[in-house]
């Protein structure tokens, strides 16, 4: 009886640790990418919306990671806040992945720093359909800031990371790393679509895990590759047999 | 000086004459006039002696007066303090104003621009001191004095440059001295004792060794709100509060009157007499005290309380009409409505620089980096894209950057190519995509193409690639931009 008790205890008592850590993020909700695999990983089955991620690539040029960032927010309703301090990034490989321009408002700054400061305005306001900065450093205080205001107006905020530096310790929901993949088309002429592997590198309640997906369509929409969907799952097959 | 329609074509020397007791002289001439050896100050029959054919209108100084306060007025669009100074002068405070408008060289062009399409000829100069201002504007070569370099500036210029009266000048000349540099060589006391106190005082003005306050000229229908302290007042805090105090008296005016602001100027006038400027605009009337007083103190650590700040005058220079608003029925299509991004818009655009909040709308060029160009952040929506289909890439390397490839053959598809020193394996690839010069803009253009080719290296890396001319012609390879 007192052991039925005490069970009952810890389990109230891991809701409310649960619920303490959650905060607002889980109030926003989620946005599922549309992949299966995907989105059963993740807890809540989708990337959190009131939440900070940060997006990474090998290398400073953060192509794919805007890509993957515009990509997920053109499936969302609302105009998009998009601070940059570099001017390299090309509006119609935007609107490629359903990114209209007429709804990306662009704040430049001066400097990188800046960057994050204009994010945070950005996260202040509700209705945004998110608020991404193309910056180089996202330390522990400036990502809590970040993330406290996306959790209050339930925006999520990207950081697309511009630097080959490792990443720092911060308090993003999410960090993932967007590595181009061969498209595996070489006996087709032509280009098909992309191929990335998408790794995610860090996330509350999941574990670090990496796919190989197809890079975004019109509609932004990821998808299975169709070689990999349609191929019978021998791996595992194999590996029960050896165990 | 203006020409009215009725006035004889600008190549005919006009001059206006005033009468000085028993003669008339000249006021104001023109540059054909001026170019004839006419100055102000001659005789109309001396002048006329030297040009027969000269046009001679009365001068009002009624209305130039007026004019010149009209044309102040207008200035307001550059800086918030400014006043005349007449007779044919105007002051503009560009303190912290002058990069709104891409920094003061663009200022002063834009400035003499604007006026001589209005038929006004104009000579501006910017300079650490009204004083210094008035003088370069008037007789300097250059037209902004190094800050660090203010005597050096001076110095050649003739001592009328001192806004003194006629007789000290001419008292001056007597005694041998023209340029400014003689005097400032000369002992103080003597030279005050001799010609009079104006001198030091001029010449202490113009290099800024005692305050010169301009009187900000205010518009007599711009609504505004003043706050007189009886103590100084300078901590930041109190500033906030003050301003925010006047933001509540502003915004019940403004109701009242159905009116929202586009422009507000927050002057504060200081005890030794400067006045500190803050201007912010917004994107849409507004008359929203939240967001015009965090507008506001948002730019408040720009303000120097020095020795502590006197007044405060809040004017609101540019009104549109705002009906009072209407209450949005909330809970009923809340997520339906539309947000108004007009105040996220002002705060960014406040503390970034207007150009640096925009958005991005297609060109019809097929020159990818003509193909963008910026629009106002609140533009109406155009609606229109890229075509579809064309594969263009996240990163646009601006200018490209040239690589050196290796193809099969000479107009093959690259092997391989080298970019920053890093060779990398072409897979696969496609295109080409031939873009051509716009003939339209020059003959360069008009023969020129580009190849371009969207490559796939071994790890799934795509580039853009692109030659400029067949091989035989002597193509170039360069990158042109970064997949995602």
């Amino acid at each position: 009886m007192a052991h039925a008790g005490r069970e009952r205890l810890l389990a109230d008592l891991r809701q409310r640790i649960d619920g303490l850590g959650q905060r607002k993020a889980g109030r926003a909700g989620v946005l599922p990418f549309g992949v299966p695999a995907l989105d059963a990983h993740l807890p809540g089955g989708g990337l959190a919306l009131g939440g900070l991620h940060e997006i990474m690539e090998e290398g400073e040029h953060g192509a794919l990671a805007a890509l993957f960032v515009a990509a997920f927010l053109a499936r969302r309703p609302g105009p998009v806040l998009w601070c940059l301090a570099r001017r390299d990034l090309f509006a119609p490989a935007l609107a490629c992945v359903g990114l209209h321009p007429d709804r990306v408002l662009y704040a430049e700054t001066l400097r990188e720093a800046q960057v994050l400061a204009a994010m945070e305005e950005g996260l202040r306001h509700a209705g945004l359909a998110g608020v991404v900065g193309e910056t180089g450093r996202l330390g522990l205080t400036a990502s809590r800031r970040l993330l406290l205001a996306a959790e209050d107006s339930g925006v999520p905020a990207f950081a697309v990371r511009r630097t080959r530096a490792e990443p720092e310790p911060n308090a993003v929901l999410t960090r993932w790393r967007i590595a181009p993949a061969p498209s595996g088309e070489a006996s087709i002429p032509g280009l098909g679509r992309a191929r990335w592997r998408v790794e995610l590198l860090r996330c509350r309640g999941a574990d670090p895990r990496a796919w190989i997906l197809s890079g975004p369509d019109a509609q932004g929409r990821l998808a299975p590759p169709p070689d990999l969907a349609d191929r019978p799952r021998a791996p595992e097959r194999r590996r029960a047999a050896a165990g | 000086m203006r020409r009215n329609a009725a006035a004889p074509p600008p190549a005919e020397p006009l001059v206006t004459a005033r009468r000085e007791g028993s003669r008339r002289v000249l006021v104001g001439v023109d540059a054909a006039a001026a170019a004839l050896g006419l100055r102000p100050g001659l005789t109309v029959a001396h002048a006329q002696a030297l040009v027969p054919d000269l046009h001679v209108a009365e001068a009002s100084p009624e209305a130039e007066g007026a004019e010149l306060t009209r044309l102040a007025a207008w200035c307001l669009r550059y800086a918030p303090v400014v006043a005349a100074d007449p007779p044919d002068g105007i002051w503009i405070d560009v303190t912290g104003a002058a990069h709104l408008v891409g920094g003061e060289d663009a200022l002063l062009d834009d400035l003499v621009d604007r006026f001589g399409r209005a038929g006004i000829a104009a000579r501006a100069a910017i300079a650490d001191t009204p004083g210094a201002a008035w003088a370069l504007a008037r007789f300097g070569r250059v037209r902004r004095a190094d800050p660090w370099d203010l005597p050096g500036v001076l110095e050649p210029l003739p001592v009328a440059a001192l806004r003194l009266p006629p007789d000290i000048v001419d008292a001056l000349r007597r005694l041998g001295i023209e340029r400014i540099g003689e005097v400032l060589a000369l002992p103080g006391a003597p030279l005050s004792r001799r010609l009079g106190l104006d001198l030091c005082r001029r010449l202490d003005q113009a290099l800024g060794h005692v305050p010169e306050p301009i009187a900000p000229l205010v518009p007599p229908e711009t609504i505004r709100r003043r706050i007189a302290f009886p103590e100084p007042i300078g901590a930041p805090e109190t500033l906030a509060r003050v301003t925010a105090r006047l933001c509540a008296d502003l915004c019940r005016d403004l109701e009242a009157r159905e009116l929202g602001v586009r422009r507000l100027d927050l002057v504060f006038g200081r005890v030794d007499g400067g006045t500190r400027a803050v201007r912010v605009a917004t994107a849409r009337p507004s008359r929203d005290l939240a967001h015009l007083a965090r507008l506001l103190t948002d730019r408040l650590e720009e303000v120097d309380p020095g020795f502590g700040i006197e007044e405060a005058v809040l004017a609101a220079t540019r009104v549109e009409p705002l009906p009072p608003g209407q209450l949005g029925v909330r809970g009923i299509d809340e997520a339906d409505a539309p947000l108004d991004l007009g105040p996220l818009v002002d705060v960014l655009a406040a503390r970034l620089g207007p150009a640096r909040v925009y958005r991005q709308a297609p060109v019809e060029s097929d020159i990818p980096e003509r193909s963008v160009t910026r629009v106002a952040p609140l533009a109406p929506p155009t609606g229109t894209g890229w075509p579809g289909g064309l594969g263009r890439p996240v990163r646009l390397i601006d200018p490209p950057e040239p690589v050196r490839v290796t193809a099969l053959l000479p107009d093959n598809p690259p092997a391989a190519f080298t970019w920053r020193s890093l060779r990398r394996k072409v897979v696969c690839s496609d295109g080409p995509e031939r873009v051509l010069g716009e003939w339209w803009r020059s003959a360069d253009e008009a023969s020129s193409f580009r190849d371009y080719y969207r490559v796939e290296d071994e790890r799934g890396q795509r580039y853009w690639i692109f030659r400029d001319a067949p091989s035989d012609q002597g193509g170039r390879w360069f990158l042109h931009g970064l997949f995602g």
